[in-house]
């Protein structure tokens, strides 16, 4: 077999691993997976009446798309978690003492992790749909918004892949996982950046999740005022394709270095 | 199980002497942070096929890191060091391909059985799927893992976990196996039987570096002994050569009454050749001549009319020479 080849087949012995580790812990997945529906519901319902949407359309046109960006903000943790515990038990020097493909490690922790995130989006989007949230542009340009998303958990791989790596041990992901929420709320994942006070709202607009959420949120055709305020709102589907690219750009290149010079 | 091996003059060196399966020689490691780990400062080692050679020494001393660069986890800062016949700084995968580590924790799945770890690392092995799970089954029986094989690992002792660790380095079986403080952290009846399971590699011929900082490990299980301290070999040889450098055997002596411990040590001035030690009622007499030595205490004893509680002849411990020689403080 070629080294891709290899490459490919360790990877997918990699995945399947994560794959037992859904089934051996049922309890544990469903909760990651129902996690994100519980934030829709506890926006949505508990805070959503107070919410000021645009031509009285319900709140969850604007948060469903925000929560599917959230989620993907989400999806950090568990990679970093996954692979800081490898680090610190062994497993992750095993693999490095073995004859396999070293790519295959980070391969097969990525496919595990967009399968994971795929089927978090499947059960959110019944969820959404289950509370009125609908489509409105034809089902190729929702594929098109759900593709951003996943190329937006693609880009926050690496950078869990990295972090991962980088801390010293599974405690400090704590902080990480603290420091995952102002991302989060600091971003039109729950409301248009365009009703932030001003400086804010530029802040907010520049960070990825904002693009991921306002630009999924153009393609399902649901409201988002800021799409019209600024640059940045009306150009948020290149936006959302930028951003993940440049931190892949970056974090790939960083996750592999220290991959390979991983000294514990 | 060599017949794939071409090219490379240091494999061809080796394919001709087969007996020196690791060696290193002037090896050195400087962590930048410094407290990361312990750095190497001219390490030399020479591990002779089918033996199992004790890496020796304290905290700190450099044992893991010496076993991280053989088995090119680590890169050396200059020196040269080979396993089995492949410079480990040029020919890392084929060095990969012959070796097996187990590291200083159980490094397995805790959320697989113990079947799915080992499936899944000989499918990492590239051994296929059916050879993989043959495989699998052969190495928990030899393991007595037969029966928790189904159990997730999490469930597993530390001495069930380790024995899995050591299996899963043997799925291919390595022509060195790097074994990292095996049974630090184990309750006795663990480290029985992780002192079992390796045992029984050798007696499958395969070679074993081992680290440990028990004494009384490196006794029980190496063939030969290299003593670490500050990243450096300080001594080396078979336990009973190490034991001999101190020179001498001793005289224990178990006295009734602490009073007796003056006249005894005038008793010994005769048969002593070195600094005799007393700890309360506990005397011990470094002696040249054994049997000489004893009949004369024996007698000098009796004339005295002092009836020791006990009086035995020992060989040094390792740990005494192991303080003698890092000039640790008792």
């Amino acid at each position: 077999m070629t080294a891709l080849g290899w490459a490919i087949a360790d990877g997918w012995t990699i995945t399947r691993r994560a794959l037992t580790h859904w089934r051996m812990q049922p309890g544990l997945m469903l909760f990651a997976w129902f996690f994100p529906v519980l934030m829709l519901l506890i926006f949505g319902s508990l805070l959503g009446g107070a919410m000021e949407t645009p031509e009285g359309s319900s709140y969850y046109e604007l948060l469903v798309p925000g929560i599917f960006a959230l989620t993907m903000l989400f999806g950090l943790e568990g990679t970093m978690t996954a692979v800081t515990q490898d680090k610190d038990k062994g497993v992750t020097d095993r693999f490095r003492s073995l004859p396999m493909s070293s790519a295959a490690v980070v391969l097969g922790r990525c496919m595990a992790d967009m399968l994971d995130t795929i089927v978090a989006l499947a059960v959110l989007t019944g969820a959404g749909l289950a509370l009125g949230w609908r489509w409105h542009d034809g089902l190729p340009s929702a594929l098109a918004a759900f593709g951003l998303l996943l190329l937006l958990r693609f880009a926050l791989l690496w950078v869990g892949i990295f972090i991962g790596l980088s801390v010293k041990n599974a405690q400090s992901i704590t902080a990480v996982q603290v420091l995952v929420w102002p991302v989060g709320f600091l971003s039109s994942a729950f409301v248009a950046t365009s009703t932030m006070p001003a400086w804010l709202g530029t802040i907010a607009q520049w960070n990825p999740l904002s693009a991921a959420a306002t630009a999924s949120r153009t393609l399902f055709g649901n409201p988002d005022p800021s799409t019209t305020a600024t640059w940045i709102g009306s150009h948020s589907v290149l936006m959302a394709i930028i951003a993940p690219l440049v931190l892949t750009a970056i974090f790939l290149p960083l996750s592999a270095y220290r991959y390979r010079t991983l000294s514990h | 199980m060599y017949g794939t091996v071409y090219g490379s003059t240091l494999n061809e060196r080796w394919e001709v002497t087969k007996q020196q399966v690791i060696e290193a020689a002037n090896v050195r490691k400087n962590y930048r942070g410094g407290t990361e780990g312990a750095g190497l400062n001219g390490f030399d080692l020479e591990v002779t096929a089918g033996t199992v050679t004790g890496l020796l020494g304290p905290n700190g001393a450099g044992k893991t890191t010496a076993v991280r660069i053989l088995s090119t986890l680590l890169k050396l800062d200059s020196g040269t060091a080979s396993v089995a016949g492949y410079d480990v700084s040029r020919q890392g995968a084929e060095v990969r391909r012959r070796i097996g580590l187990v590291g200083q924790y159980a490094a397995i799945d805790e959320v697989l059985t113990g079947r799915q770890n080992l499936v899944m690392f000989g499918r990492l092995n590239h051994l296929g799927h059916t050879k993989s799970v043959r495989r699998a089954d052969e190495l928990l029986e030899r393991f007595s893992l037969t029966a928790a094989a189904g159990q997730s690992v999490g469930k597993y002792s530390g001495g069930m976990r380790r024995r899995l660790d050591l299996a899963a380095s043997l799925i291919v079986a390595p022509t060195v196996l790097f074994v990292d403080e095996p049974t630090t952290g184990l309750d006795p009846a663990g480290r029985l039987e992780v002192w079992t399971a390796i045992r029984q590699l050798v007696d499958n011929g395969t070679t074993v570096l081992l680290t440990t900082q028990y004494l009384e490990e490196a006794d029980q299980l190496a063939n030969r002994i290299s003593m670490l301290k500050d990243g450096k070999v300080v001594a080396e040889g078979t336990p009973d050569a190490l034991k001999a450098q101190l020179g001498s055997d001793w005289l224990d002596l178990v006295l009734v009454d602490p009073a007796e411990v003056t006249q005894v040590l005038g008793l010994a001035e005769p048969i002593t050749n070195g600094e005799i030690k007393v700890e309360g009622n506990r005397v011990s007499i470094p002696v040249k001549d054994r049997t000489r030595a004893l009949t004369i205490m024996a007698n000098s004893l009796h004339e005295a009319r002092i009836e020791p509680e006990d009086i035995t002849l020992r060989r040094p411990t390792l740990d005494e020479v192991f303080l003698h020689l890092t000039g640790a403080s008792a």
